[in-house]
């Protein structure tokens, strides 16, 4: 596989020299991350000019965002149903099967009882079994897009992917209330 | 120089010569200032050997000033004039600060900055007039750059200052506002534990995930770093900008009013029992107990004992604020105290043993002692200094930094919408769409918030500003597009764009504490340290020197790859911009110069970015991924 130059054209994937799937290399991933920052990252040109320094910083924010991008299951998801043509409509289509609806109200009734409790193992087995069933979904997830191709069915998990992923953030918040 | 230096090795228009950087720590308590000389980190001592410059300041009726040890020796009996820990005043309001009722300063009212704005930061009266903590740091500064000018023998390219990594962005702002105000072109500002990682990972070759706990005179912070061949990588980073050994100070100053059925003491005395407070704060740290005699302005005697165990029992609350920020750091780095090979502690206040103790319970290991607490943030800032400076070009290592909170911005109801989450790697950009909610709407406000909260009246208000000349449109047809953008020194700047119609209205802020450039060129005016005209020909001199530079390095760029990169137009413009450039070096005018180079400088963005691309397009292309894993 051979090293992508560094274009604002290149996609994500282009620019970390890595093939359009969602399943990658993650060591690959993050070496190429670093030997591009180490490139044009800011401290590389401090003691150049102010134009020279705005146009490292555009570039590094570009690599950063590349790759804080591709290094999240979800995010790497959604880019790639993006590159295939697909939007995900995560803030549009909120239709979702009903035992699905149902599941989520049950966590969030068992987060906010946890919380309520200060029970912090409580939250720590949800957030165990929250992270198992969003990574039996990623897996899936993968078998969609890498073999069937079936990209508006893959959006549709990316959808319960984003469900999932504010349910994480809604335990963080609860071990901080806890935590207060 | 809009042109990027990627000519070949030898061919660098700049003079090869060592250019004098320096690292400064500008601490609650004490500052440093340190260089890299013949390749070793070293601090600067001042002409009585001594390498702290306590950050205490003192102004005088005459319009002198008194930094570092007279100031802090005058602390008692002038407490009004003499600022102490000025560095928790900065970017801060009055509400931000609390109880004012033990500090024995006298503030002074602040107008808000704008309409619809927060008052601004907090000023204090003096016998010299009304002084922002801008200011009051800027005097310190200022005597630590002529420590270092007149150890060196010349004038500073920059300096790196450090910040407490949970430092928001007004706090930020006002330090690298206090840093132009001292005369220094800012080269980055630093987080505090990272410049303490970069001096003890490259010391002792560290490699795996360090935490670094930073419990400074007025400033907590937690950051968790990995190190892995020559990368700094902050993988998260807590705190509290307002925790420090000043608070345990204040414990043993309440314990001593209470035992001694004292209340509401004047301003002499609050300090007087402040500065013994703090001496029994560090005699505990190597005796069981320590004694406090001294005598208050009315004749009270006062004579008590302190013993550890009390020490310990009266500051338990404290060191827990300090657990929970590093149980978020944890969690936010999505990992467990068995990750983390080693505990880094730096600032003065981690000498207290009950410190030591309960971090080293936390993370289950004694944590690492053996560096000088003191010193160690101002010796990475040093080293970071030096290579920013451009003194080490091929250096492999490489810092990668992470802002401490979320930034958002206020959405209907007074709810935060988050648009860069905390921990997000800079720089880094995000933007995000908005439309408007009336028909017809041809302005909208946006209010830029730093914060974890959900409600905008919990997190610090950074900005607000009113995007105008919005075509008259239904509501919701209007695509208001704001960008974020965080810098590498956890600056941000906010841009809002409208798209739909191709009318463009853009506008850049700076947050509501921040100086505006006028402000600080007000400041510098008024500041007796340089004559105008000393200003105005240093600012001649080094803008004919970057005339010089630019042009050469243009004429260079475009023999290069001025007929592959560039069309005719573009050729002829950059041509025309060279031509103006060359005019208006005969004159003495620096204004008009600095204006020329810039125009010269956007002339040739394009060309540089071109350069940039094919550059590292040919630097990259043809090599494989297994050559890239050394």
């Amino acid at each position: 596989m051979q090293a992508a130059a560094f274009d604002f054209k290149q996609n994500f994937f282009q620019l970390f020299g890595l093939s359009e799937s969602y399943q990658l290399d993650s060591t690959a991933l993050e070496q190429h991350y670093r030997m591009l920052q180490s490139q044009v990252h800011p401290d590389k040109s401090a003691h150049l000019s102010e134009a020279e320094q705005r146009v490292s910083m555009q570039l590094s924010t570009r690599v950063n965002e590349a790759y804080q991008t591709l290094r999240s299951p979800i995010a790497r998801a959604r880019y790639l149903l993006t590159l295939h043509g697909v939007d995900t409509q995560e803030e549009t289509n909120t239709a979702m099967p009903v035992e699905f609806l149902m599941q989520q109200m049950e966590w969030r009734e068992a987060i906010e009882e946890a919380k309520l409790a200060k029970d912090s193992s409580a939250l720590e087995q949800l957030e165990m079994r929250l992270q198992h069933e969003m990574h039996e979904l990623q897996q899936q997830l993968a078998v969609k897009i890498d073999q069937e191709r079936d990209y508006p069915l893959a959006a549709g998990m990316v959808r319960k992917l984003r469900f999932m992923e504010k349910l994480a953030e809604e335990i963080g918040s609860a071990f901080d209330v806890i935590d207060n | 120089m809009a042109l990027l230096q990627i000519s070949e090795p030898g061919m660098s228009t700049a003079p090869h010569q060592h250019r004098l950087a320096v690292g400064i720590d500008l601490g609650t308590t004490n500052s440093l200032v340190a260089v890299v000389r013949n390749s070793i980190s070293m601090v600067l001592n001042d002409a009585d050997g001594s390498a702290l410059l306590p950050s205490v300041v003192r102004y005088l009726a005459d319009g002198n000033v008194q930094v570092g040890y007279p100031a802090q020796a005058l602390q008692s009996d002038d407490p009004v004039n003499t600022i102490v820990s000025v560095k928790r005043f900065m970017g801060r309001g009055l509400a931000d600060i609390g109880d004012v009722s033990n500090l024995p300063y006298r503030f002074a009212n602040v107008a808000a900055t704008g309409s619809g704005q927060a008052p601004g930061m907090v000023q204090l009266r003096t016998v010299a007039g009304v002084k922002s903590p801008v200011e009051v740091s800027a005097e310190i500064l200022k005597v630590l750059r002529v420590r270092a000018e007149a150890a060196l023998g010349g004038e500073l390219v920059g300096a790196v200052i450090t910040v407490p990594a949970y430092f928001d962005d007004a706090q930020r702002q006002a330090t690298k506002d206090a840093a132009k105000l001292a005369g220094l072109n800012v080269l980055r500002l630093l987080n505090e534990p990272t410049a303490a990682a970069i001096a003890y990972g490259l010391d002792n070759a560290a490699e795996g995930v360090y935490a670094v706990y930073d419990l400074g005179g007025g400033t907590f912070d937690i950051s968790i770093l990995r190190l892995s061949q020559g990368v700094f990588e902050v993988l998260a980073t807590n705190g509290n900008s307002a925790l420090g050994g000043d608070d345990f100070d204040h414990r043993i100053y309440c314990w001593l009013l209470e035992k001694n059925n004292l209340s509401a003491l004047g301003a002499q005395d609050t300090r007087l029992l402040l500065t013994h407070a703090r001496a029994v704060k560090e005699q505990l740290s190597d005796y069981p107990e320590a004694r406090i005699t001294a005598i208050l302005s009315a004749g009270d005697v006062i004579d008590t004992t302190l013993t550890r165990q009390d020490f310990y029992d009266m500051t338990q609350t404290l060191l827990a604020h300090t657990m929970q920020p590093m149980r978020r750091a944890l969690r936010d780095a999505g990992l467990t105290v068995s990750d983390i090979k080693g505990v880094v502690m730096v600032g003065g206040s981690t000498r207290m043993p009950q410190v030591q103790r309960a971090v080293g319970e936390f993370f289950k290991q004694t944590p690492l002692t053996n560096l000088d607490p003191d010193k160690v943030v101002a010796l990475g800032a040093a080293i970071q200094a030096n290579v920013l400076a451009g003194n080490r070009q091929d250096d492999d290592w490489l810092l990668l930094d992470v802002i401490p909170l979320s930034l958002g911005l206020e959405t209907m109801g007074g709810l935060t919408e988050k648009v860069i989450p905390r921990n997000s790697t800079i720089p880094t950009a995000r933007a995000q769409e908005f439309t408007t909610f009336k028909d017809g709407q041809t302005a909208m406000g946006i209010h830029v918030v730093q914060g974890e909260r959900e409600l905008v009246s919990d997190c610090r208000s950074l900005a607000r500003f009113e995007l105008r000349g919005i075509p008259s449109m239904v509501a919701g047809a209007a695509r208001i597009r704001v960008t974020f953008q965080v810098d590498a020194d956890g600056l941000l700047n906010v841009s809002a764009r409208e798209m739909s119609s191709g009318v463009e209205a853009a506008i850049t802020v700076k947050p509501s504490y921040g100086l505006s450039d006028a402000e600080i060129t007000r400041m510098l005016e008024d500041s007796n340290q340089f004559a105008q005209d000393d200003m105005k020909a240093r600012a001649l001199r080094e803008q004919q020197v970057e005339a010089k530079q630019l042009l050469e390095a243009v004429q260079n760029a475009l023999q290069q790859d001025g007929a592959a990169l560039l069309g005719k137009e573009e050729q002829e413009r950059i041509a025309g911009s060279m031509a103006a450039l060359r005019e208006t070096l005969q004159a003495t005018d620096h204004l008009a110069l600095k204006r020329a180079i810039a125009n010269l400088n956007e002339a040739t963005v394009a060309f540089a970015q071109a350069r940039m691309d094919s550059n590292v397009a040919h630097a990259l292309s043809g090599r494989k991924l297994s050559e890239l894993e050394s």
